[in-house]
């Protein structure tokens, strides 16, 4: 039996914790220690490997280098236009303002980004972005960005804990956020580290659905972390499907296609061979798409005098158009659309500009997209809701944590623009690296209390001495269907209202799971323990789903599909923790000052 | 192979003291790779399996093991290129020490990489912009592709048969980044001489089997490796380099 003997547990001190080392964290913790605290960094894989490895198409930042009219005005209208206007106006301010210094920065710490012809960054058109605007490496920017991190923060001496997942954040008696406690995945150990301040890096939720293009670290351990010790959590409805995932074979349905493939001049056909985008223009975007074929193809070249191809549009209008086609019958073979280049770029140009998209099909699928079209359909892929942080401070509402990244809410609003992600990583992980660092500089040296830790290591070791209970494999598959077919991609309140109770049922299974095998290196236990956080995550999102009646960016209602501008299009719900016991309460949206919101008087909003 | 056929998986299970070969019968389901196999065993055969991966598409380099004997990712490598009926073998990476079933310590990868200089960029020109030509940082991109997946660092024989090296030997993955800051056009930081005595470039004899297990098809020899001799013998006089160029071809 797995016993915990709180006498010799490894314990370790910081100025500043923080967990998770995708771009975020990496970002953060570079900055942390830049202001002169003592900084760690944990992550639950290996250093590098964190699921901002895995993007692709490139970050978004109003350099002008391609086209000089572009500017940090332009880029904040198109990100909270791409929101449907729920962004926390501040922090899409912010973002536009200062990624294009990011960019600059990573250049400077070694990145090696596609160039103009002049020798300046290149920049490459994507989904929502009025200009091409997204800074790039071929098809591999997350590489190429954790890498240059990665290395700054070796370079720098960051004290790095990797395989060490968090269990819990641990609180004094005031609720202040003294520090975190986790286990190392290899050996099954406890381990606290007690900090001035902690922040919160840990990306996305995606691995709840079946259909997802995330990594099994995308539990959402960090909105339940945050939730459970009290923290605001806004927005938790907004899931982005983003439109094209691969469909065929079965085992790599949901894996990632770029935006980029249409940012390069791909289009999404039907099974007539019809480019259907043409038929599903809302309102909002009319004016500045284009109604034909011939304009669409021509705006690739010519932005003054064409407009967009709505094969661009917004992901949440791509993807709800994917899915209409298919459930009108005009599907791909495999229930997609297709999304052809062949037919429109030469073969050099597809492998130059896309050369990664081109070995993933060429070697799981065994497709030539030099040749033939992809197969393409929605696949869970970002989470727009998560913590509620002050927009300048990343501050969350509980003294001594901060959240940055994937993990915070607020920047997107309903729908998040492609290539904004990267930069928000950039833009908020640096604020929350110095102003936690310049927290820590005040707060009083952290105390646990002992009995918090013994009641987190108990519970955490249930699963290995329960004798005969569930396969946590079992458990997470049956939750991942439930969220899949119940709080999808088009929602109604009945399918709503029956993923809550299944969810309840999923939580008294998750009390029973057991974990056989010793305690090292033990999937089957890790598992057990991810769900926790899973089931809360899962709840804030089926919840906000529920009481939110209207259709917007990454939240579709069958029974509300309009947009209820003047009613839901005010407020943000803020999902609570309270001793197990999950609330829901809608809040105004905060006000955009005057002179952003003249931004939006031209044209149609 | 046809869907759901059965295939059987020699597995092997174990921790840094003991361990052996365990046989599996699983499903295998059409376009599955290795991975998925490996996935299907550990979901309802054996809970506690213990096996590394992120992105299950080469983009992380989690997944490298030796299948059939050969360093691989194990979520690039198709179920359909075995022959039906046969028995796949899939072990841990040999060159590094085993945690635990298929999941080694690397732990020597990331040392490495803390003792290799951080590059130093020249500021920007005049008008304010770093300026750098495509076809001028067309190969440091081709280093850049590498995923850390490790596997060139378990196929050199310079580490795999001789644990000692590990000292004084950076490693083909680590040649790629001194290869990177001497050709990078804004660099200004030397590091040939780095890159003889921290990374120990000297030991390689250009065996390129390195190259040939590369998932990200890096040509890390030719592109990398002898380019870096060639700038280190510049500033020294490196004897191995024409042993190396005797031997050449031979493994
Ligand atoms: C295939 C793909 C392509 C994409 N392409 C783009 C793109 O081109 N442009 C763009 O802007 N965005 C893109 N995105 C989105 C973007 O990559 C992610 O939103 C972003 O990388 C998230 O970064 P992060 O730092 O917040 O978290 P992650 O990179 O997800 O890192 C989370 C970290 O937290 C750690 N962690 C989690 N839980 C715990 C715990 N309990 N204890 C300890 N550590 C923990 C993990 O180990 C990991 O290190 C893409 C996403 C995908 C999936
Ligand atoms: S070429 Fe050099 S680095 Fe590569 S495997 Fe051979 S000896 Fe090792
Ligand atoms: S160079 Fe190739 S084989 Fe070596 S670690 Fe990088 S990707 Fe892997
Ligand atoms: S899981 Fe990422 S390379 Fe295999």
């Amino acid at each position: 039996m797995a016993q915990f003997n709180p006498t010799d547990i490894e314990t370790h001190e910081f100025d500043v914790i923080v967990i998770g080392a995708g771009g975020a964290g990496l970002r953060a913790a570079i900055e942390s220690l830049a202001s002169g605290a003592s900084t760690a960094l944990i992550c639950k894989s290996l250093l590098g490997k964190a699921h901002t490895v895995m993007a692709e198409g490139g970050i978004a930042a109003a350099m002008g280098n391609v086209y000089p009219d572009d500017n940090w005005k332009v880029h904040f209208r198109d990100t909270m236009r791409g929101g449907k206007f729920l962004n926390n106006w501040r922090m899409a301010q912010l973002h536009a303002q200062e990624t294009p210094d990011r960019v600059l920065e990573l250049e400077e710490w070694g990145a090696v980004f596609d160039r103009t012809e002049d020798g300046r960054i290149l920049q490459r058109d994507f989904g929502g972005h009025r200009f091409a605007r997204l800074a790039h490496v071929g098809d591999r920017t997350g590489l190429e960005m954790i890498r240059t991190l990665q290395q700054r923060a070796v370079s720098l001496g960051t004290n790095v804990f990797m395989e060490c997942t968090i269990l819990s954040l641990l609180q004094d008696d005031s609720g202040q956020v003294v520090g975190a406690m986790g286990y190392w995945r290899e050996t099954g150990k406890f381990v606290v580290f007690k900090a001035k301040a902690t922040i919160l890096a840990t990306g996305g939720i995606g691995k709840s659905w079946k259909v997802a293009s995330n990594s099994w670290e995308c539990t959402g351990d960090g909105h339940a972390l945050a939730a459970w010790a009290g923290a605001d959590l806004i927005d938790m409805e907004f899931i982005q499907f983003h439109p094209t995932g691969m469909v065929w074979p079965p085992s790599v349905r949901g894996i990632l296609v770029t935006e980029g493939v249409r940012g390069d001049g791909g289009t999404l056909r039907n099974s007539d061979g019809k480019r259907f985008m043409f038929n599903y223009i809302p309102e909002m975007f009319r004016a500045e798409t284009a109604d034909t074929e011939e304009e669409a193809d021509r705006w690739y070249n010519d932005k003054k005098n064409a407009r967009r191809t709505p094969d661009l549009l917004p992901r949440d209008e791509v993807a709800r158009a994917i899915n209409s086609e298919i459930k009108a019958g005009r599907g791909s073979p495999h229930g997609g659309a297709f999304l052809d280049i062949y037919s429109r770029r030469t073969p050099e140009y597809i492998r130059r500009r896309l050369p990664s998209m081109y070995h993933q099909f060429k070697e799981l699928a065994g497709v030539d997209i030099t040749a033939e079209p992809m197969e393409v359909g929605p696949t869970c892929h970002y989470a727009m809701g998560g913590v509620r942080v002050d927009p300048d401070t990343t501050a969350t509402t509980i003294p001594g944590l901060f959240a940055c990244g994937e993990v915070a809410g607020g920047m997107h609003g309903s729908n998040r623009l492609g290539g904004n992600s990267l930069g928000d990583l950039l833009v908020f992980g640096r604020r929350a690296g110095s102003h936690a660092a310049q927290f820590a500089t005040s707060a009083s040296a952290p105390k646990a209390s002992e009995s918090q830790i013994s009641q987190i290591a108990k519970e955490a070791l249930e699963p290995l001495n329960r004798e005969g209970g569930e396969n946590p494999f079992d458990v997470l598959h049956n939750l991942q269907d439930t969220m899949q077919d119940l709080v999808g991609i088009i929602r109604k309140e009945s399918e709503l209202s029956e993923a809550l109770s299944k969810l309840d049922e999923l939580e008294e299974r998750r009390k029973k799971a057991a974990a056989g095998g010793n305690i090292q290196y033990n999937t089957g236990w890790h598992h057990a323990i991810d769900l926790k956080a899973q089931l809360t995550v899962s709840k804030a999102a089926a919840m906000s789903a529920l009481a939110r009646k209207e259709s917007r960016g990454g939240h579709t209602r069958d029974d509300y599909p309009a947009r209820d501008d003047e009613g839901f299009g005010k407020i943000n719900h803020v999902f609570r923790w309270n001793d197990g016991t999950a609330t829901l309460d809608p809040e105004t949206l905060p006000q955009m000052p005057p002179e952003l919101a003249e931004l939006f008087e031209e044209g149609t909003h | 192979m046809a869907s759901n056929d059965q295939v059987t998986v020699e597995l092997w299970r174990g921790d840094g003291k003991e361990g052996q070969f365990v046989e599996y019968k699983v499903d295998a389901m059409e376009g599955e790779v290795v991975l998925d196999v490996v996935h299907r065993i550990q979901a309802t055969h054996a809970n506690d399996l213990a096996v590394r991966w992120n992105c299950k598409a080469g983009k992380c380099g989690s997944c490298s093991a030796e299948i059939n004997g050969k360093p691989s990712l194990m979520c690039m490598t198709r179920m359909s290129t075995f022959e039906p009926g046969t028995t796949i073998t899939i072990s841990p990476m040999k060159t590094f020490p085993v945690i635990k079933d298929l999941v080694t310590d690397v732990s020597f990868n990331y040392e490495v990489a803390k003792k290799v200089p951080s590059l130093k960029i020249a500021p920007p020109g005049e008008d304010g912009v770093r300026r750098m030509y495509q076809k001028d940082i067309d190969r440091l991109q081709e280093y850049r592709k590498c995923i850390e997946c490790f596997l060139c660092q378990n196929v050199c024989h310079v580490i795999r048969d001789h644990e000692e090296n590990k000292k004084a030997f950076a490693g083909p993955r680590f040649f790629l980044r001194f290869a990177e800051m001497a050709m990078h056009p804004l660099n200004t930081e030397d590091v040939r001489t780095a890159a003889k005595d921290e990374g120990g470039i000297g030991f390689c004899n250009i065996t390129k089997c390195c190259t040939e297990v590369c998932p990200e098809h890096i040509k890390i020899t030719d592109n990398a490796i002898i380019p870096m001799k060639e700038r280190v013998a510049d500033v020294h006089y490196d004897p191995i380099r024409w042993i190396g160029r005797k031997i050449r071809g031979k493994k």
